[in-house]
């Protein structure tokens, strides 16, 4: 289990959808947990959640992920209209490469956008979009 | 009955700056001009190539632009892979063509994205505020990522593997734009160097506002038909030599590999098609949305070796005089790019090889290599193109 945190102010960035295929992805993360999709067929992993395994088109199920990866590459954002995310100029976006495998965007906070480097490892942490939408976000794993 | 697919004639609408135009009219002239190259009468048009949704309110798909030229078609495409959509097209109307779909086909685009949308492609953001999306977006929108970001990703993993340096993609930035000086039409003409591009402003590090293409209008069509019909037509015939197209994802985070594209697989099989290789090729035209577009095509399609690239292009191989001069009407960087550049590519190819360039003109330019990406880097499609028949 990981943090989650719910915002006080009302969530004004895009909002995810839930579907039949999902709900229990963004689910997941109000309860600080990640999930990926495991093929029992044939052992392939991914991300983002599909109705179908895109190695062999079998019916995936759900890995709970230890919630720990990598940077694997980023930018830092330091021109964006939309202004939910101007008001956070500026800031990370990253791919994570998560150690069960696939790779997941996500924003890397909790640090100076410029200390941010590829492989630095970061573990993940959640806000509240809504009720049923738990976002992951990354942050430095802290030194030891 | 010779049915080697060439193009015959091309046509550019009034860019960068056109607010007198809005999207559809863009269509329009572009046609006009066209035909009027090609030398042939709008009834002789029995295909309808195009692709829309680059300009706001407008509605230009395929079926409907089709119905407002009203073109009597017995072929249409209108395959979406975003910037490299018109490359795709010539793969698909060079085989139409030659199965006898049809004869003489026409491919248009058209954007009044400057002066109706203003430059927020790059960095706008495209949802309104706490907007619910659906689909495969709903994993990245939250994050604020720009489209210039998803190219900076790109950079920043080339970088990081292979010692990349912001100076070397500069090049690729100062080389278009001593082409786009000798282009009147071109957006920005003033000259410029790899200290102005490195010390530009930082938009998505580690590229630069003058890493980033321009934002205008304009549009473009393309008349392609039978080397047989060519004969009797005004223009020297450009002959599609080869063309091929491949997808690695769509949206940036399904990105396999960020640090080569789709064309490694699209640009032997073209090449192959053509019976050629990179060293037959006398110029380039990359679809240059971004300096790092440029070397992941160059190196993606086997013009230098994974990773070397950038030492290659400080070299200034890509620039004028080089061994392959690099977008000579001024490239997306420096001239136009409104929405979709993928027809520019093909329109400044066959201006090259009809030996029609004036200043920019390479000498001697038997064979050019026009390479569109779509998305975000994610769908590449090649197209060499020839001034011999093949």
């Amino acid at each position: 289990m990981s943090d989650v945190t719910t915002p006080t102010e009302e969530w004004t960035k895009p909002l995810p959808t839930p579907d039949d295929v999902n709900r229990d992805y963004w689910q997941a993360g109000t309860e600080g947990r990640l999930l990926i999709q495991a093929c029992p067929h044939c052992g392939h992993r991914q991300f983002y959640p599909r109705a179908l395994c895109t190695s062999c088109a079998g019916e995936p199920e759900w890995l709970e992920c230890t919630g720990r990866g990598t940077v694997h590459t980023f930018t830092i954002v330091r021109q964006m209209g939309m202004r939910a995310f101007r008001n956070e100029l500026p800031y990370v976006v990253a791919m994570i490469e998560l150690d069960e495998g696939p790779l997941i965007m996500g924003n890397v906070t909790d640090c100076d956008p410029e200390s941010v480097r590829i492989g630095l490892p970061v573990e993940v942490h959640f806000i509240n979009a809504a009720d049923d939408v738990g976002v992951p976000m990354w942050r430095p794993v802290p030194a030891r | 009955m010779d049915r080697t697919p060439v193009i015959v004639g091309t046509g550019l609408s009034d860019y960068p700056v056109a607010p007198h135009l809005d999207g559809v009219q863009h269509h329009v002239q572009a046609t006009q001009r066209a035909l009027a190259d090609a030398g042939i009468d709008k009834s002789t048009l029995d295909g309808y190539v195009g692709v829309g949704g680059s300009g706001g309110m407008m509605i230009d798909d395929a079926v409907t632009m089709a119905e407002y030229l009203r073109i009597d078609h017995r072929y249409i495409d209108g395959t979406m892979t975003g910037g490299s959509s018109f490359e795709f097209h010539v793969q698909h109307l060079a085989a139409a063509i030659r199965e006898g779909l049809c004869d003489t086909a026409i491919v248009t685009y058209g954007s009044d994205q400057l002066s109706r949308m203003g430059r927020q492609l790059g960095t706008g953001g495209f949802q309104r505020p706490g907007q619910r999306v659906a689909g495969p977006i709903q994993y990245e929108a939250p994050y604020g990522n720009s489209l210039v970001g998803a190219y900076a990703m790109h950079a920043a993993r080339h970088m990081h593997e292979f010692g990349t340096t912001s100076e070397q993609l500069a090049e690729i930035a100062v080389g278009v734009r001593e082409y786009a000086m000798l282009n009147p039409h071109a957006m920005y003409r003033d000259p410029m160097t790899v200290d102005d591009v490195v010390s530009s402003r930082m938009i998505a590090d580690p590229l630069h506002k003058l890493d980033c293409c321009a934002i205008t209008d304009g549009g473009g069509a393309i008349i392609m038909t039978t080397a047989e019909r060519a004969r009797d037509l005004p223009q020297p015939p450009v002959y599609v030599l080869g063309a091929a197209g491949a997808q690695t994802h769509w949206n940036v985070s399904q990105q396999v590999d960020f640090t080569t594209s789709a064309g490694a697989k699209a640009g032997p099989v073209a090449f192959a098609r053509a019976g050629l290789t990179p060293d037959d090729v006398d110029m380039l035209m990359f679809y240059d949305s971004f300096t790092i577009t440029c070397l992941i095509l160059l190196e993606s399609l086997g013009f230098v070796p994974r990773g070397e690239g950038g030492p290659f292009i400080a070299e200034g191989h890509l620039k004028r005089g080089g061994r392959w001069p690099l977008n000579t009407d001024g490239g997306g960087l420096s001239s136009s790019h409104p929405g979709m550049r993928g027809i520019f590519l093909l329109i400044e190819a066959a201006r090259q090889l009809r030996g029609q360039a004036g200043e920019a003109q390479v000498p001697d330019c038997q064979v050019a290599l026009c390479a569109g990406s779509g998305g975000w880097l994610s769908c590449i499609g090649v197209a060499i193109l020839g001034a011999e028949h093949p």
